[in-house]
């Protein structure tokens, strides 16, 4: 497989790493109290921490001095490869939990995958990764049954954000193109075969929790192929602030 | 609803071999979250190994009013300290 | 025995407890929650603790305001890293104060409806990425200089939770220092971003050490209980000798014309510090004052649904195993 194509590989990963990262940590001083801020605070500096990884890699293949704060900040937004599910804003504390959940058990499905790859970097960014994002997926599914089977205020808000964001969730099996070639050499994931084990796993959460996955007819796509939702424009802003308007220095 | 989250008191072994010591207290509304929350809030720097978690207001405590009759009889009895037999100086070890 | 009579038997009896009392401080013993207290003691001791568990919270905003702008993934990781301390800096502070009888929730209360103070220097806006550097250079740096002494006050939890917090706050400054040099080394517009937080992050740092000792009303009680081993004066003086210098090596400017070092007394002399500030910025004028307390206000009000819902999911299940159990 072609450098290019595995780069592109690996940002359909590092980058949903990225984006739920920088989403969580707008989150940080307003969390519904102390301890709730401070574990999800955790949860960001976990995925920045991988995304680190991934880029330092990128950094590392791309061969000429490109810095993880090249790859991180200074790309236009076409060229990031996150899905659609991850930019979604922080609407309310249900919303933030159901978005967690959504990609926690994609991502802990994904890296239990990726630890076999046939890239040696890969391999161990995805072993490491698996501490972690087993935490989340255990924090996030508590919080989903606490939500669902609390009150009926919160019954009704997590389902809300669950009948809005679930049309997101196909998105993460679609194979692109450099999915299928990173497949065809051991190095990346079929996330197709995840998808069953996905949806019992949400169902088995969402039983205990008394809540249903929605009737959707419509899947939304188009991150993994950069084309994102207009919030991604106003995320990049902030993100990109520093780098843009002060290009070419040291921080 | 004004349902406050209970606190609790937080104990954690900080490597095998230690004993669990009290490093401080939270709030959480259910046991499950009070481990969880113990492990982002006292070990986010490696600190422990082991995490135990009890509700506070399942401790009894002895009275601060009653500590001279609890622990100041305990301070004439030295005959339950080494010092308080004379050996010969050729025994060196005991 | 006349009801009089007994009320000055009672108040003999708290007078000769309060001696005990003070001759425990003042062999440096420490006073555990559950132990008899003279009730100014835990009133002072609610107000300090949790004005400064206040500041800590508060604190995270104009610090989180950049971390989804920082510039680079190092100094991003860092800054969460550095807000979620505050965080947890004011659990444990939080945790310390409940110890006296009150709970968070009352604690909140007050900062909510204003009736307790936080740190004022948290009421300026941070409006540029060299902000995030001023302030952990120079607001923590005031800081440290405040808590250190209290790692051996003498309320018990209090003294604790100040050891913990002093432990972490260690790389809180120099990561703030750190930002500060790499400006100042870096392009001249960088420095500029440096020199003009340094010039507005300066005189409120000095503040942040309390008014002057001609001013301040709780002196002499504090320094009895070892809330306070120095004074605010005494502190301001620690705070400028030792920041000076650390300027100078990075080439930038302190914005005070008067300050010169003295030979004599081996301290930097002063400007005048504009007091009239200060005690607006207290008295709620600061810029911020309202976008801070209604920031944290919200964080609350907003989360009240999420609180109940764990605790009504709590409640449940202990029915539900309850059940089970018969």
């Amino acid at each position: 497989m072609k450098n290019e194509n595995k780069i592109q590989y690996i940002y359909g990963i590092a980058d949903n790493a990225l984006i739920l990262g920088q989403r969580l940590s707008e989150l940080c001083g307003h969390g519904p109290n102390l301890e709730t801020d401070i574990a999800m605070t955790n949860m960001a500096l976990d995925l920045l921490g991988q995304t680190r990884s991934y880029y330092q890699y990128v950094a590392q293949l791309s061969g000429d001095d490109k810095t993880e704060d090249d790859i991180a900040f200074l790309r236009s937004e076409r060229q990031y490869k996150n899905v659609l599910l991850v930019e979604q804003p922080n609407r309310h504390f249900g919303y933030v939990i159901t978005r967690q959940f959504f990609y926690d058990v994609f991502h802990l499905l994904l890296l239990q995958e990726l630890q076999n790859s046939s890239d040696e970097t890969l391999s161990a960014i995805a072993k490491k990764g698996i501490k972690e994002v087993s935490y989340h997926q255990r924090f996030s599914s508590d919080w989903i049954k606490r939500l669902g089977d609390g009150t009926e205020e919160s019954h009704q808000k997590v389902q809300e954000a669950i009948d809005d964001l679930w049309r997101f969730t196909d998105e993460l099996f679609h194979m692109t193109d450099d999915d299928d070639m990173a497949l065809q050499d051991n190095i990346g994931v079929n996330t197709i075969a995840l998808k069953e084990r996905y949806v019992q796993m949400v169902k088995e959460v969402f039983d205990e929790a008394t809540l249903t996955i929605p009737e959707t007819k419509w899947f939304q796509k188009g991150g993994k192929q950069g084309v994102h939702s207009e919030h991604m424009g106003y995320l990049l802003s902030d993100l990109q602030y520093m780098q843009r308007a002060y290009p070419n220095m040291k921080w | 609803m004004k349902n406050n989250w209970p606190l609790w008191e937080v104990f954690v072994r900080s490597k095998n071999g230690l004993e669990h010591r009290h490093f401080g207290s939270l709030h959480a509304a259910d046991a499950e979250m009070a481990l969880e929350n113990a492990r982002d809030v006292y070990t986010r720097r490696n600190e422990g190994v082991s995490i135990w978690v009890v509700e506070s207001k399942h401790i009894t405590a002895s009275n601060p009013e009653n500590s001279e009759e609890l622990f100041d009889p305990a301070q004439d009895k030295v005959y339950r300290h080494p010092t308080f037999y004379t050996l010969p100086d050729e025994v060196k070890h005991m | 025995m006349s009801e009089k009579e007994v009320k000055n038997i009672g108040a003999e009896q708290s007078r000769s407890l309060e001696e005990i009392f003070d001759q425990r401080i003042a062999r440096d013993e420490k006073i555990e929650p559950r132990d008899w207290m003279p009730e100014k003691y835990r009133k002072t001791h609610i107000r300090q603790i949790s004005q400064h568990a206040h500041s800590e919270i508060v604190g995270m905003l104009p610090e989180g305001n950049w971390i989804s702008r920082a510039p680079s993934m190092r100094r991003k990781v860092a800054l969460l890293a550095k807000v979620q301390d505050e965080a947890g800096h004011g659990l444990y502070l939080y945790s310390a104060c409940e110890t006296l009888g009150i709970s968070r929730d009352e604690l909140y209360e007050q900062l909510h409806t204003g009736k307790a103070k936080y740190s004022s220097i948290f009421n300026y806006p941070t409006i540029t990425w060299a902000d995030i550097g001023a302030i952990g250079w120079l607001v923590d740096g005031a800081a440290i200089i405040n808590q250190v002494p209290l790692c051996s006050t003498s309320y018990g939890p209090y003294a604790r939770a100040m050891v913990r917090v002093c432990k972490e706050e260690s790389f809180h400054q120099r990561q703030g220092y750190e930002i500060m040099m790499t400006l100042a080394k870096g392009t001249p517009e960088q420095k500029e971003l440096a020199q003009d937080a340094l010039n507005r992050w300066w005189w409120p740092s000095l503040m942040m050490l309390g008014p002057t000792d001609a001013e301040s009303v709780h002196t002499e009680q504090s320094m009895k209980w070892k809330l306070k081993r120095k004074t605010n004066d005494e502190l301001r003086q620690q705070f400028i000798d030792q920041t000076v210098p650390q300027a100078d090596l990075i080439g930038l400017a302190i914005p005070d014309p008067e300050l010169k070092w003295n030979e004599e007394t081996g301290h930097y002399d002063f400007g005048e510090i504009d007091w009239d500030e200060f005690w607006q910025v207290v008295k709620g004028h600061g810029p911020c004052n309202k976008e801070r307390l209604s920031a944290r206000v919200n964080a609350w009000e907003e989360g009240e649904w999420v609180r109940d819902a764990a605790m009504a999911y709590a409640e449940k299940q202990d029915t539900k195993k309850l059940k089970k159990v018969i």
